[in-house]
């Protein structure tokens, strides 16, 4: 265990025998950025259930600061600050965005109106203001991916993970993600896991990454040293058509 | 015009009854995908609450007695108590079964709610004088209205307006509004679902409550069916507004109610007994031409 870390210690998962996860070890260091990349399949949102609470481990447990959460409920591990984003927003897409935000503040015990300061401050953190009033659900994708992470930060986090936050997004809009993500670590401090395809980002932003392949942790260290990796090679390409190894 | 005026107010006041009723099916609906059937039984309970039980043919008025400025806060009162309790020992238990299985319980616990009734009171229809100052007419542009008609419009807009104000300014009314679109991730941000849910019912029976106040008093009898047509009315009313949809339900409401006046006064006079043949026909085509009623929550669309 680590202290101001988020760790999976040995944590394996299984479906009716079907191993999804076996004896996975990661770090997640505070005022870092960690990567999870790994070919479809291979496990990584289901590390990230079991990190954040949404799916118990079968073996092994999670430990943040060292302090071990038995199998805490996804709501009480958001308490402790842990929060995440899906690969779909999951925004609550009847209501305005500021609202979305201050459901998180009022969740927390705040008052409305105090909630209602709080999302309007993170808004204009982050730089979107102008979306406060707007459905939710008429929101681009982009917007929407935005607004996701905002909700998430309401949470004052110490650990933040994203699942795949740049599906979808072009390469401005990417380069956009990836300033942000920055100036999340830069000034919030928390942790991030980013969990991506777009290996280029990857590879641009993170201190340290993990390769997961078939639940198993096949390879981490520094972005140069994932990039010639041989095994990571060969487990993208091995799995995977030659789109992935492309990228790679 | 003064006919034009008597046949709006009528239509406004019966629109009133119908729309409250929706929002307190609506409501229960948004936060636990449940039809609670058996809030038509809360209107008669609530209705029942006036009197001392007996089976004789006459009525034995007791809680009826009180002055309204007490009256009115004990049945409101007893609305809340009913349709918490019937969350706590019911449907708390369905929280994770499927909204089949949720309403077959509502059923059962309207059938209980009314034998309950039945066994206390007997299946005679009673007659009850609540506040029979308010049967007096009063004069509106040469048109005579009954007071009833007034205050039951009028209290069903402060009704309204309270509740929006309620939903869109304060910290429960927030947790709601989420809790309603998507439980699990409410309650992954913190949202307390159970009192979200306790609260929901409390103000829906408050809804069921006032119904049976307003029924009893312009009908001046109590009768343990009285609540099961308003309900079946309203529930048609939430479908038509889009299962889920406060404002729907609102609007479905009021137009239900206007098109059972409106029916009333243009049909020729011999196929006036099959009016609601009539309405329930515009229910379909309405269904019809949109499926999902006429406000579908964005939400609602998501989840197909």
């Amino acid at each position: 265990m680590i202290a101001n870390a988020l760790t999976s210690v040995d944590i394996s998962v299984s479906f009716e025998g079907l191993k999804a996860l076996s004896a996975v070890n990661i770090a997640i260091t505070r005022g870092a950025v960690t990567g999870l990349i790994g070919p479809n399949g291979a496990g990584k949102t289901t590390l990230v259930n079991v990190l954040t609470g949404f799916q118990t481990a079968t073996q092994g447990h999670v430990a943040m600061d060292r302090v071990v959460l038995d199998s805490a409920p996804a709501h009480r591990i958001r308490h402790l600050g842990i929060a995440r984003t899906f690969q779909s927003g999951r925004l609550f897409s009847d209501l305005p965005v500021l609202d979305n935000l201050a459901v998180t503040g009022v969740g927390l015990g705040l008052s409305r109106g105090d909630s209602e300061a709080r999302a309007a401050a993170m808004l204009d953190w982050m730089g979107i203001s102008p979306l406060a009033d707007r459905i939710a659900g008429s929101l681009p994708y982009t917007d929407e991916r935005r607004v996701a992470i905002a909700r998430a930060l309401m949470l004052e986090p110490k650990y933040l993970l994203l699942d795949e936050p740049a599906a979808g997004m072009s390469a401005a809009e990417g380069d956009d993600l990836v300033a942000l993500i920055r100036r999340i670590v830069a000034e919030i401090g928390c942790g991030v896991l980013l969990i991506e395809h777009n290996i280029g980002m990857v590879l641009r932003i993170c201190d340290h990454i993990y390769v997961l392949d078939s639940g198993e942790i096949i390879e981490d260290g520094t972005p140069a040293s994932i990039r010639t990796s041989e095994k990571v090679r060969h487990a993208y390409m091995g799995t995977q058509a030659d789109a992935e190894g492309e990228i790679l | 015009m003064t006919a034009l005026l008597q046949i709006l107010f009528d239509a406004l006041s019966l629109g009133s009854l119908y729309a409250l009723a929706a929002i307190g099916i609506a409501l229960i609906f948004g936060v636990m995908r449940l039809v609670n059937f058996a809030h038509g039984d809360y209107i008669s309970f609530c209705v029942f609450a006036l009197l001392w039980p007996s089976i004789e043919a006459t009525a034995f008025v007791f809680a009826g007695q009180l002055p309204p400025y007490l009256l009115i806060p004990v049945i409101l009162t007893v609305g809340a108590c009913l349709s918490m309790l019937s969350e706590i020992l019911v449907f708390r238990r369905f929280r994770n079964a499927n909204p089949a299985t949720m309403m077959i319980a509502s059923f059962a616990l309207g059938f209980v709610i009314k034998y309950t009734l039945l066994m206390l009171f007997s299946s005679r229809p009673k007659s009850i004088d609540l506040w029979p100052s308010l049967s007096l007419p009063v004069e509106i542009f040469d048109a005579r209205i009954p007071l009833l008609q007034v205050i039951t419009i009028v209290i069903t807009i402060v009704i309204l307006i309270a509740l929006v104000a309620f939903l869109k300014r304060t910290r429960f009314g927030l947790e709601m509004r989420a809790a309603a679109e998507n439980f699990t991730m409410a309650r992954m941000l913190g949202v307390r679902a159970n009192a979200v849910i306790l609260l929901a019912f409390a103000i829906s029976g408050m809804l069921a409550a006032s119904i049976g106040l307003i029924l009893v008093t312009q009908t001046g009898t109590v009768d343990i069916q009285m609540g099961s047509s308003v309900m079946l009315v309203a529930f048609i009313a939430t479908v038509i507004g889009g299962l889920g949809s406060l404002p729907g339900a609102v609007v479905a409401g009021f137009l239900i109610g206007g098109v059972s006046v409106l029916m009333q006064v243009i049909l020729p006079f011999d196929i006036r007994p099959f009016r609601d043949a009539f309405v329930y026909g515009a229910v379909i085509a309405v269904l019809i031409w949109r499926p999902n009623g006429l406000f579908m929550p964005r939400s609602a669309k998501q989840r197909v």
